[in-house]
């Protein structure tokens, strides 16, 4: 009876953070989003050490070579070369640092903005909020790729101008969930306790309410990334992004496509890589949402 | 409810004009006017000629008025790479991009809705899950790749329609189903939740036992409800659709709205880009204002609010 009793205390102490962790581990959609995601991080931080070649030289007799599965290739281009007679696996390789880090660098550029307004409308509520919120209504408004390529067209394509016009383009995701998880939790017993005891709003939004709201944040920051790295993909295959000779996946996928009738592969190689890339970073934000609701879904 | 649409169209003209006026001066402090109509190599008493010629001297705000008062008269100016009125332009490219939208969200609605009903029918089964296997994947997929794929397999290796251009009917079958599946995930979810929310309604308890046939119980009482928010889901997800059309316009050499984006951008033509980046986004705000009143009819707790 006793042993009885003593294990259902146990069972009841169980630490929030540790039922995260037993969530996550049981969660299909974690595991395989962490397994893509390692992939390319991996692929890009290993980059220097183990692709084959340097991504910008150029071997001219060496041009348009297939990848090793198939008829005329060699494990010296385990996939082949592009038309300029580079090393098709060592450009997808540094591709892979230019897309995360066009994922990290937009969403902390459209996260600081976003959690701002967002916490700031939540918190305070009435004149403040609706002026947010109107905000919030004419970004959703703006149409994001099309002014992205036209913004980025005439101040000049480069990774900072595509990062920064991005990080201004995709804040919106962050201050609607910030937003209302605040308004959820702005009356809470420790957040009026800070108040009583004078603490400035400005502290308390940063030091009780910011550190309470991580997860559903972490959640967004996942979404961003992933509409970030497409929408870079997409411009820079317009020829509007990111500049060549940079390995952007966007821009191999373009300079493949001349090769489309005959040289398939040239555009489903980094087209993988992307979808390999962004499939991992939802799955992750869809799992993690999932785990760290309280109670959990089925 | 009649007021409810007062104060809708007021916020949505209000929010176009935010929306507007934000374009206008972006795009204004992107880059000089003059120069980008003298082009790079004209010297700097060409570029001050065309500055007082094309009025670009004065006052931003003023510009702005002069130019959102003849755009709400449809004058959107004369392009200068065209050399036409943008007007003309606008309307010899619209209908090409207004097809491929609606072709696509019929598309998306047709496909998004019965995987979502099937989906919910026969919950963690196979079928269950490979619908939202797709869901996942038509959320991932990034739409100019997926028009690529579509290219390289039906295109070039089948050969079953053509590779480009707005000639024939069949050019439109691979870009609708590239910008429908981008439409797909959200209404089939939609879909699925509210049919498994309606399912287990006692209405539809008492339509098994009064004996129909599960025909009648699924179509005729659960979708009739479950369908209610799909709607004006599928109005928001026609506003983004688009904002995608753009991309795939230039893939698959559609000469529509998008494409004319695309080539004014690429030559720097100003009002040309000014005038389709309004038109997008009134057509967004029209859209999600549609998608509130639709709630606001079914539901009419929203309109109190």
């Amino acid at each position: 009876m006793v042993q009885v009793q003593s294990k259902k205390n146990a069972e009841v102490e169980v630490s929030p953070s540790k039922i995260i962790r037993r969530r996550i581990l049981a969660h299909k959609g974690i595991i395989l989003g962490c397994f893509l995601l390692l992939i390319i991080i991996l692929m890009a931080a290993l980059a220097p050490v183990l692709a084959p070649h340097d991504p910008y030289h150029q071997v001219l007799l060496n041009r348009l070579k297939p990848p090793f599965w198939m008829t005329g290739g060699s494990w010296t281009h385990p996939l082949g070369t592009d038309h300029l007679g580079r090393d098709y696996l060592s450009r997808l390789m540094y591709g892979a640092q230019i897309s995360l880090l066009i994922g990290l660098a937009t969403a902390l550029i459209s996260g600081c903005i976003g959690v701002f307004l967002g916490l700031v409308a939540g918190y305070f509520g009435g004149r403040i909020d609706q002026l947010v919120m109107f905000l919030v209504t004419v970004k959703l408004s703006v149409p994001t790729i099309l002014v992205a390529l036209a913004v980025v067209q005439l101040v000049g394509g480069s990774l900072e101008v595509v990062i920064l016009v991005l990080g201004m383009l995709l804040w919106h995701q962050f201050t609607v969930v910030t937003r209302s998880v605040t308004m959820q939790i702005r009356d809470m017993d420790y957040v009026t306790s800070a108040r009583t005891i004078g603490l400035s709003a400005m502290r308390i939004l940063f030091t009780e309410i910011l550190p309470n709201i991580s997860n559903q944040i972490i959640v967004v920051v996942t979404l961003t990334m992933a509409s970030a790295i497409v929408i870079e993909a997409a411009l820079s295959f317009l020829g509007v992004g990111i500049q060549p000779p940079l390995p952007s996946w966007g821009i191999m996928i373009a300079e493949g496509k001349e090769h489309i009738f005959f040289r398939p592969w040239l555009v489903l190689i980094p087209g993988t890589a992307l979808l390999i890339l962004v499939l991992g970073i939802n799955l992750l934000g869809d799992g993690i949402r999932d785990v760290t609701v309280p109670g959990g879904r089925s | 409810m009649l007021s409810y649409l007062f104060r809708r169209f007021g916020l949505a003209c209000l929010v176009a004009l935010s929306v507007s006026l934000l374009t206008f001066a972006l795009l204004h402090f992107s880059i000089d006017p003059a120069i980008a109509i003298a082009g790079e190599d004209a010297t700097s008493e060409d570029i001050e000629l065309l500055r007082i010629a094309y009025g670009y001297d004065r006052p931003l705000w003023i510009q702005f008025g002069e130019w959102f008062l003849k755009a709400l008269k449809g004058d959107f100016g004369v392009s200068p790479y065209f050399g036409l009125p943008v007007q003309t332009l606008i309307l010899d490219r619209m209908s090409v991009t207004f097809t491929l939208g609606a072709l696509s969200i019929l598309f998306a609605i047709v496909f998004g809705v019965s995987l979502g009903v099937i989906a919910a029918i026969s919950p963690n089964t196979w079928i269950d899950r490979i619908s939202l296997t797709v869901g996942v994947f038509g959320q991932a997929i990034p739409n100019f790749w997926f028009s690529l794929l579509l290219i390289i397999i039906f295109a070039v290796q089948l050969q079953l329609v053509p590779v480009s251009g707005s000639e024939s009917a069949a050019s439109y079958i691979l870009p609708t189903i590239v910008l429908g599946t981008n439409a797909i995930p959200p209404i089939m979810r939609l879909t699925r939740t509210g049919m498994l929310d309606t399912l287990s309604a006692d209405y539809i308890r008492t339509a098994w036992a009064k004996g129909l046939s599960p025909g009648s119980v699924f179509f005729k009482h659960a979708l009739r409800n479950a369908i209610i928010p799909v709607v004006a889901v599928s109005a928001i997800q026609a506003a983004h659709l688009l904002g995608g059309s753009i991309v795939v316009e230039s893939v698959f050499a559609l000469h529509g709205l998008g494409m004319l984006a695309y080539e004014s951008i690429l030559r720097s033509d100003i009002p040309t880009m000014q005038a389709v980046i309004l038109i997008f986004s009134v057509f967004f705000i029209g859209f999600s204002a549609l998608s509130d009143i639709l709630n606001a009819y079914f539901d009419p707790r929203i309109r109190i609010q």
